[in-house]
């Protein structure tokens, strides 16, 4: 039987951005049916219905957030057993990755992760990842039994509220939760202080690797950023080198970012990275290296020294706002 | 005396990574040259194995599922200091997806106690991630995952996990699965005489037959089947222009162009 689901992650009441990305596409696919978890989940139905949801599964008990993955696969392992869906969408995230992965496991279906694309095609699935970097595109059929676990990448999709409203049908789930079994509990969370637009929300991105040398050289990038009003990005190279936190991590690792312009600074362009940015607008590159690959995808690229030119632009920028 | 801790390391070797594939035009499968290595992500791995076991005692185990040449691999981690290693391979394991390679690594450490496995969060390759989850659904285990962070006492492991926002303070009663990202540490480079010693250490070869997982593997198992390879629509190369002191000034002018100032 057909069946589009979606894991929906949540946040204190509020859909994250993946949830109704999925859900924008489980709408090409078949009517959707929500399955959202956690404290605060109920609230959050009445959005995923805005987004397309005919049908919303919520389970608020705190086990959802509190321990990692399992109680989410023992309850999605019930709910498939039940309803029998034949495709359900996960987002590639922490969580989503986790979640899907183990379920994957436990009913011995097919696991197609990093999907950009996903579609119905003779009574089939069709699903499309990048590979290289993105500068090749694999389809790939699924051939075990229902259902085919899908995890679809951060802003491979545009969320967009479906065009007829109506609020979806609820399903209040509270059966007991069974956190007996040995399990990865959460303790405590940190949040690590950023300033500027958020990186998956801004317009402009300047963003670093390798080329800047050592780590105090991302001075000159936040106050580039500033003056441009620009998030700032790293490539994974830094992050690994221990120069910036993982929350800056632009890649297949890392985020996947859309903005209007990206400033590459040093930045070789490895597959690894720019299949996170590749979606970007405009890309402008600088870079000492005249063979480095970012000179192929960028719009304009400069071959020269950042040190030299970045400290410049931050002064021709001043120059040009100052009139 | 602490008692000694067994852990568990999973490798792959895969194609170097800084060498591109590119497509067969004429066949549309992705052709690779270049050399082989053991992935970078799993070194991390190896070195957190190691770490552990330096710290208070035990020994550290390399598996890896993979054509005979993937020797070469395990060798390296043993190079770095792991104890034994290994390798299950077997033609019909051939282009097995990462469920079937997960019912290979939990078939082939059958019988064995291990308190702990450590793996890179993701293949450097195949990128999907999910061999770590589904070992550890197939052993009902926990697993920790993204770890920046590792800590093992009193039969716990605690790890730092990354989040979009920081990091979660996440534990677990062992035995677990642990995957780690390249943060978590530096990678140690093998010594010569590591090196030298890795060619006397014991590495165990399995044939599909002995980790008795008939049908449950390989291609007999395969979940997905890939149907079509093409290029994605390229990027098209803009203006690239060489910095004879101008260059700040024409990508100010570029940004003025896209109304960014």
């Amino acid at each position: 039987m057909a069946g589009t689901w979606v894991y929906a992650e949540t946040v204190e009441g509020t859909p994250k951005p993946i949830a109704l990305e999925l859900l924008t596409k489980a709408r090409s696919l078949g009517e959707p049916t929500a399955i959202a978890l956690g404290p605060g989940a109920l609230k959050a139905a009445e959005a995923l219905g805005r987004y397309g949801a005919k049908k919303v599964y919520v389970h608020e008990d705190p086990a959802f957030v509190e321990v990692l993955a399992s109680p989410a696969v023992d309850l999605l392992a019930r709910l498939i057993e039940q309803e029998h869906p034949d495709l359900v969408l996960f987002g590639m995230t922490y969580e989503g990755r986790d979640v899907a992965a183990r379920l994957s496991a436990r009913l011995g279906t097919a696991l197609i992760a990093n999907a950009t694309d996903i579609t119905r095609k003779d009574g089939g699935l069709a699903v499309v990842t990048p590979v290289f970097g993105g500068s090749m595109l694999v389809t790939t059929a699924p051939r075990a039994k229902a259902p085919t676990l899908v995890l679809l990448r951060p802003k491979a999709v545009t969320a967009e509220p479906a065009g007829s409203s109506g609020a979806p049908s609820l399903e209040t789930l509270s059966d007991p939760v069974d956190t007996g079994k040995p399990g990865a509990r959460v303790l405590r969370r940190e949040k690590e202080k950023a300033s500027g637009p958020r990186l998956e929300d801004a317009a402009v991105i300047v963003s670093g690797g390798r080329g800047l040398g050592a780590p105090e050289n991302f001075k000159m990038l936040d106050e580039l950023a500033a003056e441009l009003g620009a998030a700032v990005g790293a490539s994974r190279a830094v992050v690994d080198a221990g120069w910036k936190p993982y929350a800056f991590q632009i890649g297949q690792t890392g985020k996947t970012v859309k903005p209007t312009v990206y400033i590459a600074l040093g930045i070789s362009g490895a597959m690894q990275h720019t299949v996170g940015m590749k979606g970007a607008k405009t890309i402008i590159a600088i870079n000492k290296d005249p063979e480095a690959p970012i000179f192929k995808m960028a719009d304009l690229g400069v071959v020269g020294d950042v040190h030299k030119i970045v400290p410049q632009l931050i002064q021709e920028v001043r120059a040009r706002k100052g009139k | 005396m602490k008692p000694a801790m067994n852990v568990l390391v999973c490798v792959k070797q895969i194609p170097d990574p800084n060498t591109p594939g590119k497509l067969d035009p004429r066949t549309k499968r992705l052709v690779r040259e270049g050399d082989l290595v053991l992935d970078p992500g799993d070194e991390h791995a190896v070195e957190a194995g190691l770490q552990l076991v330096e710290k208070d005692a035990g020994e550290v185990t390399l598996v890896s599922m993979g054509p005979p040449r993937a020797l070469e691999a395990i060798r390296r981690g043993l190079a770095m200091g792991a104890h034994r290693g290994i390798l299950v391979t077997d033609p019909e394991l051939e282009n097995s997806d990462a469920l079937s390679t997960a019912r290979a690594i939990a078939g082939a450490i059958k019988g064995q106690q291990f308190d702990l496995i450590i793996c890179g969060t993701e293949s450097t390759d195949g990128s999907s991630g999910a061999v770590p989850a589904q070992l550890a659904e197939l052993l009902g285990w926990p697993l920790l995952s993204f770890a920046k962070k590792l800590e093992v006492a009193n039969g716990k492991a605690t790890i730092d996990r990354q989040t979009d926002e920081g990091y979660d303070v996440v534990e677990a009663p062992l035995p677990a699965v642990v995957t780690v990202t390249g943060g978590i540490n530096e990678a140690r480079y093998p010594a010569l005489r590591g090196i030298m010693q890795a060619k006397n250490k014991e590495v165990k070869q399995l044939a599909l037959a002995e980790i008795k997982l008939d049908g449950q593997v390989g291609k007999a198992a395969l979940t997905q089947e890939v149907v079509e390879v093409a290029p994605a629509e390229a990027r098209k190369a803009g203006e690239v222009i060489e910095d004879k002191g101008d260059g700040a000034k024409r990508v100010a002018d570029f940004l003025k162009d896209l109304k960014v100032i």
